[in-house]
């Protein structure tokens, strides 16, 4: 049995409490923290990380490092204030990844 | 590469030719593979693509909902009406095999079965923005599963193209192309190795000749 967990800004990601998923604050001014939930929860039994934009851009090479891993799903969802683009980029290098050369 | 020694002998030429044939089939056969996970892998893509703005759009939804709630709500009231979730969800795992590259694929439980236990708090103290915030929530949740899935089986893909992809183009460029030079380079030799022996015969032929008949 697998479980949920979302990193992000307090009020960003305390709503997803209420819908029985673990929630874990972080900020943006202190980083480190947030690196280190992540490593931690990934250990763990974890299968799928919600990371908000706002957070993971502080982190993008922690990130990637789970990129090629079966587990856990890292999984960026936009933060307070809207989506940063940072989805949309990691799509885009996946595509470039597959096909060699930029398309789109 | 080609400055590697090679045997210009029969039995090399035998095993290089078997090696290339293997390696013809082998690169046919990669080939395929990379054209169908490219195919399966556009798909994934377009769908990340919908179920991204779905998910992008609901939260923004709900993060608005949230906002006013907290605003009408004093922070430590939140704090309480969400200190202890009644729901909790478990996740099941399990693998489909898209031309061999496991991809996850997500069941999840609710330990409650009843939608509406999201509700961790009683109404009475609590605003009608917060439900509304959490209801919003609750039905993004199920699109931001599928994302999940999608969006890991995406990567996955993408690295398994590339190893493909990679693949391929050494067979294609450099392993045939090296074997086949390779082949060339015996049958010349060996050629050239008959040839020699041929005009050899023909001069020993002459001197025999030569010296049975005293020919001039």
């Amino acid at each position: 049995m697998y479980k949920i967990a979302v990193i992000g800004e307090r009020d960003s990601v305390l709503g997803f409490r209420a819908l029985g998923l673990d929630v874990y604050f972080a900020s943006e001014t202190d980083t480190d923290t947030a690196r280190r939930t992540l490593h931690r929860l990934a250990q763990e039994n974890y299968a799928v990380i919600y990371v908000t934009e706002q957070i993971a851009r502080h982190m993008q090479s922690e990130i990637d490092r789970y990129k090629d891993a079966v587990m856990p799903a890292i999984i960026l969802i936009p933060g307070r204030g809207g989506s940063l683009g940072l989805a949309e980029a990691g799509l885009k290098s996946a595509v470039e990844r597959a096909v060699g050369a930029d398309i789109s | 590469m080609a400055n590697k020694t090679i045997n210009p002998t029969r039995m090399e030429l035998t095993r290089l030719k078997g090696r290339v044939k293997t390696a013809v089939r082998g690169h046919k056969l990669l080939k395929d593979k990379r054209d169908e996970l490219m195919k399966q892998f556009m798909e994934v893509v377009r769908r990340n693509r919908a179920l991204r703005r779905r998910v992008e759009e609901g939260l923004e939804k709900a993060g608005a909902a949230m906002t006013v709630a907290s605003a009408v709500m004093s922070p430590e009231l939140l704090e309480q009406a969400l200190l202890y979730p009644k729901q909790s969800v478990t996740l099941d795992v399990t693998y489909r095999n898209v031309m061999s590259v496991n991809v996850p694929v997500y069941h999840y439980q609710t330990a409650n079965s009843d939608p509406t236990e999201i509700y961790s708090y009683g109404f009475a103290q609590t605003s009608g923005e917060l439900d509304a915030a959490l209801e919003a929530l609750g039905q993004v949740f199920q699109d931001m599963l599928e994302l999940a899935e999608v969006e890991k089986t995406m990567q996955l893909l993408s690295q398994d193209i590339e190893k493909t992809r990679r693949r391929v183009n050494a067979l294609e460029y450099v392993v045939i192309p090296e074997m086949q030079r390779n082949i060339r380079y015996i049958t010349m030799k060996l050629d050239e190795n008959e040839r020699g022996n041929t005009t050899r015969l023909m001069k020993v032929k002459d001197m025999v000749l030569q010296d049975a008949h005293n020919f001039t």
